[in-house]
């Protein structure tokens, strides 16, 4: 059984289907990339994932439980965590304290032991912030943002770990740092999923790649595969392209 | 059947004037985003200016319509759109809901000054004297023409919005303003128009309405809490179940009037109705998604425990001079400075940390006052811990349905609860639920007896004085305790990202039901210490409109800090009452005040007290300044107590001392040090405004995640 399994998956705008019958998983200890084009339904996929988008039919289930019922919350306390493609930090806090909040939170509903303190310490030494612990996170930039997400959902000792686009914006060097720290949170067991722009990042570190398009699972396999199956450079490139 | 018949009418012409109001109120929500708590005061001013040019001036009535609908109001919604709401983008949601508020007080502030309150005046019904029958029920012109006036408004709209290239517009802009303007809308034109019809339909819903109730500038302004429950009806986007929303709130009102058996404690439920229709409205109406980030230019800096002790003692020490100098009845009229504070005080962890807006403060702080009153048999103490937790499980059990809601769908549930409590619950005479005796105002005030405390009895205005400043000074080191605690950090987290906060695993209900209590507690222990202050107590010390300024002068002072609470008790109940001392030029300039600061809160949304405390910066920074200042004050209180000099030289040199200080402070270590603000210049256009440099390159490309540049080179 997988930790994460995403069951025939619709959602319905209007007359827009953002989602069609998605079916996935999420394996603990490996990387499972999402990829598609804009617009695909990458993040309506997430948001239903942690509940703040409710599916018109499918099921989402976490180590065997289907999370229907369940508010984003609850899901966040059976362990599910995520970052947003579109930041959701929390503006007037430093990045030590937008950590330690989610620290506070999982201390207040786990019972855990640790002293919220230290994991701040060590979640930003994890993810490489110890230079702008300090600042407020409204004054820094994008690719560092998005590793204060990290941190944050880090925070909370997630079973799940779902990535929106955390690359966007670092540059090459943050990039290689950043496929390493991947390789290292799926190694303590995390299943963490990929929703990337950065094809090559997400073709060197990820164990099984799903493509997305038009709100369908148009390809899955691992990265060798993806890459050459015709239907995915169809969605890439254009229809005309071999 | 004749009954039903002649109420439904009624019902069907009072709720055509509240779909009037309503409509103007979707449209200009709809295309600005703005709810305009100003929309029944707007009506209010072209009802009266309709009265001046109609019946005082006898000009004929085409002519007063023709100027208050197509030119008085119209200029007023553009001047509202140009000099005010233009300047709210990025503010939160409290500030533009704040501005709001600050036109409808400065608009009755500016009502009551043309128009002198307590004349009466009077519009005689419209087609007085035509009427036809229906079914043997006589139906007015005036009644007639309201309906025909709300079917040709709606008409008229329905084609104007989906027949026009500008409603067509505007029906775009409120899709997405920035997608819009690039397709060759222009929003600023838009929204003017949005506010120019906004405020021509509130016109023309208030002068249909004062042939049936008085003119009177703070009436007329509320009854658009009325209409307030049509447009949620409509959830603020449908107009036409606005309309309908409109029909059934009138006619709910008319058949209460006629059906109801008129006892006293009934009366009111009448009045009361349409907000606790609201309310109800509010809790059936579906939730919305979890609300995610919003740009904001709000910031509010955390404050320090040296900083804080030092406010306090401030604090204290004023107490302790006012008590000792000013005469017995100004110790009575200044003494509110701080409890006011105290209200205001309720409102910074509420609104400014978490976010939440409460219309409700002062029906807290009246709540607080009456447990006091009741149980406070002597004076006793213990009878403050009961006005804390009292109001705060109130206020628990209010917000608990409300909490579904968020930004303006809450400050309307809990004006909803507001108003419902002044114009009933407030009212009722004793009654029992099970065992537990109820009394609350006993039909016309109660008596609080001073705080008395180990037998010392707090039954002066001086010793009160002193009671309320240590009061408010404990209080906002609480509040401080709570911005720095784990608790105050969440408050400001779900401020920022509710969505992120709910996948963090935060029970995003019981943090707010929290800072609800706490906020509605802090509010009770006010309104006790308040009430001993009064000594009697009535409904109309804790009316919903009497809270409004609170909340706005706390906002305009800096809703995040404790000093803005401070900024609110001081400008409300020492400034605006010493300034109507003036003269009666003045004293209309201090009901006007609190509407043109919350109107003027856009150009700066973290609130003044952080320029006043940048003001006094040079002090703080050099030594020789703090202890001219701590030797000068205590001399001259000391001679002022030694009847050297009476209060006409003391309170100037007062206020002159720290000004000297500041001045003198300035002139030695050179004003405040200026960081140098270097000019940031948007990505997309780098390269057009200045120079190309190389450096922009590699800040583009970190933007943008690209890591390398290829260069094609044509073979």
């Amino acid at each position: 059984m997988s930790l994460l399994e995403i069951s025939e998956v619709s959602v319905r705008f209007g007359g827009n289907l953002a989602l069609d019958g998605v079916t996935l998983a999420a394996e603990a200890g490996e990387i499972t990339g999402l990829i598609g084009p804009n617009g695909a339904g990458k993040t309506t996929l997430f948001n239903v994932i942690t509940g703040l988008q409710s599916p018109t039919s499918g099921r989402v289930i976490l180590t065997g439980r289907e999370l229907r019922k369940l508010s984003p919350t609850r899901r966040a306390r059976l362990g599910m965590g995520r970052t947003f493609q579109r930041l959701e930090l929390f503006g007037m806090l430093s990045v030590r304290e937008n950590i330690r909040v989610a620290a506070d939170i999982y201390k207040s509903y786990s019972g855990s032991k640790d002293d919220p303190a230290q994991v701040v310490e060590a979640m930003i030494d994890k993810v490489g912030l110890r230079s702008v612990a300090d600042a407020r996170v409204d004054a820094l930039p994008t690719g560092q943002c998005r590793l204060v997400e990290l941190a944050r959902s880090l925070a909370t000792r997630p079973k799940v770990l779902l990535l929106d686009e955390p690359a966007s914006g670092q540059d090459d060097t943050e990039t290689v740092a950043f496929a390493l720290l991947l390789r290292e949170l799926a190694a303590e067991g995390m299943a963490v999923v990929l929703v990337e722009h950065d094809v090559a990042l997400v073709m060197e570190v990820c164990a099984k790649v799903h493509v997305l398009d038009f709100g369908r699972v148009i390809a899955s396999g691992e990265p060798a595969d993806i890459q050459t199956d015709s239907a995915v450079l169809a969605a890439y490139l254009g229809s005309g392209a071999k | 059947m004749d009954k039903f018949l002649t109420f439904t009418i009624v019902g069907l012409s009072t709720g055509a004037i509240y779909a009037i109001i309503a409509s103007g109120l979707v449209l200009t929500y709809t295309t600005t985003g703005i709810f305009n708590f100003a929309q029944g005061a707007i009506g209010m001013l072209c009802a009266f200016a309709f009265w001046q040019m109609y019946i005082a001036w006898e000009w004929p009535l085409w002519l007063a319509l023709l100027l208050s609908l197509l030119v008085l109001a119209p200029l007023i919604g553009a001047f509202i759109d140009t000099a005010i709401m233009r300047g709210l983008e990025d503010t939160t949601e409290v500030t533009r809901l704040v501005v709001s508020i600050g036109l409808l007080v400065g608009l009755i502030g500016l009502a009551n000054w043309i128009w002198k309150p307590g004349v009466s005046r009077n519009v005689p019904a419209f087609f007085s004297g035509h009427y036809f029958s229906l079914a043997d029920t006589r139906v007015t012109g005036q009644q007639l023409a309201t309906i025909a006036v709300a079917v040709i408004v709606a008409l008229s709209l329905w084609l104007f919005l989906r027949l026009t290239r500008t409603g067509v517009a505007m029906r775009a802009v409120v899709d997405d303003r920035a997608l819009a303007s690039l397709n060759g809308a222009r929003p600023n034109r838009v929204s003017m128009l949005a506010w120019a019809m906004g405020c021509t339909l509130a016109g023309i819903g208030g002068i249909l309405i004062v042939p049936n109730v008085a003119l009177d500038a703070g009436t007329l302004s509320l009854l658009i809490v009325n209409a307030y429950a049509a447009a949620i009806i409509g959830r603020l986007r449908s107009l036409p179940l606005t309309f309908l929303g409109a029909l059934i709130l009138g006619c709910t009102e008319a058949y209460l009037s006629g059906y109801l058996k008129s006892t006293p404690n009934l009366a009111g439920l009448r009045l009361a109705a349409p907000a606790i229709l609201l309310f109800i409205v509010l809790l059936v109406i579906p939730t919305s998604r979890l609300r995610g980030r919003r740009q904001s230019r709000e910031f509010f800096p955390m404050p320090s425990w040296s900083g804080t002790f030092v406010f306090a003692g401030c604090v204290v020490f004023s107490g302790v001079v006012l008590a000792t100098t000013l005469s017995n009845s100004d110790a009575v009229t200044y003494g509110r400075i701080f409890a006011v504070g105290i209200l205001a005080l309720s409102l910074v962890p509420l609104v400014g940390f978490a976010g939440q807006i409460s219309l409700a403060t002062l029906s807290f702080a009246g709540i607080g006052a009456l447990v006091f009153g009741h149980l406070g048999a002597g004076g006793n103490p213990l009878a403050l811990v009961l006005a804390f937790v009292i109001p705060a499980a109130v206020g628990a059990l209010i917000a608990l349905p409300a909490l579904r809601l968020s930004g303006i769908y809450l400050a309307l549930g809990t004006a909803g609860f507001a108003v419902a409590l002044d114009r009933w619950i407030f009212n009722l005479a004793d009654f029992n639920i099970g065992p537990v005796h109820i009394s609350l105002f006993e039909l016309g005030s109660t008596e609080v007896a001073p705080l008395n405390i180990f037998g010392y009895s707090f039954n002066t205005p001086s010793r009160q004085m002193v009671l309320v400043s240590v009061a408010f000074a404990v209080l906002s080191i609480a509040v401080v305790g709570v911005r720095r605690s784990a608790y105050g950090r969440r408050l400001l987290a779900m401020k920022s990202s509710e969505a992120a906060c709910a996948t963090l695993g935060l029970n995003l209900v019981g943090t707010k039901l929290t800072v609800f209590a706490l906020s509605a507690g802090i509010s009770g222990v006010g309104g006790a210490i308040l009430g001993t202050q009064l000594r009697s107590i009535s409904p109309q010390n804790f009316d919903f409109v009497s809270g409004l300024p609170v909340l706005l002068l706390t906002v305009v002072g800096g809703i995040g800090a404790v000093g803005g609470a401070l900024f609110a008790g001081v400008s409300l109940m020492g400034i605006l009452p010493l300034l109507a001392l003036l003269g009666v030029f003045f004293a209309n300039v201090a009901g006007l005040l609190p509407g043109i600061a919350g109107v003027g809160l856009g150009r700066n949304p973290n609130g003044s007290i952080h320029d006043i405390r940048d003001g006094f910066e040079p002090i703080i920074r050099y030594r020789p300044a703090i202890i001219w200042l701590a030797i000068v004050i205590p001399a001259v209180w000391i001679l002022r107590l030694a009847g050297i000099y009476g209060n006409a030289v003391f309170f100037p040199l007062l206020v002159l001392s720290p000004v000297v200080a500041v001045i003198f402070a300035t002139l030695k270590i050179g004003g405040v040090e200026q960081t140098p603000t270097v000019e940031e210049i948007p990505l997309e256009w780098k390269g057009f405004i200045e120079p190309w440099k190389e450096s922009d390159l590699i800040e583009l490309d970190a933007a943008l995640g690209i890591n390398e540049v290829s260069i094609h080179v044509a073979p």
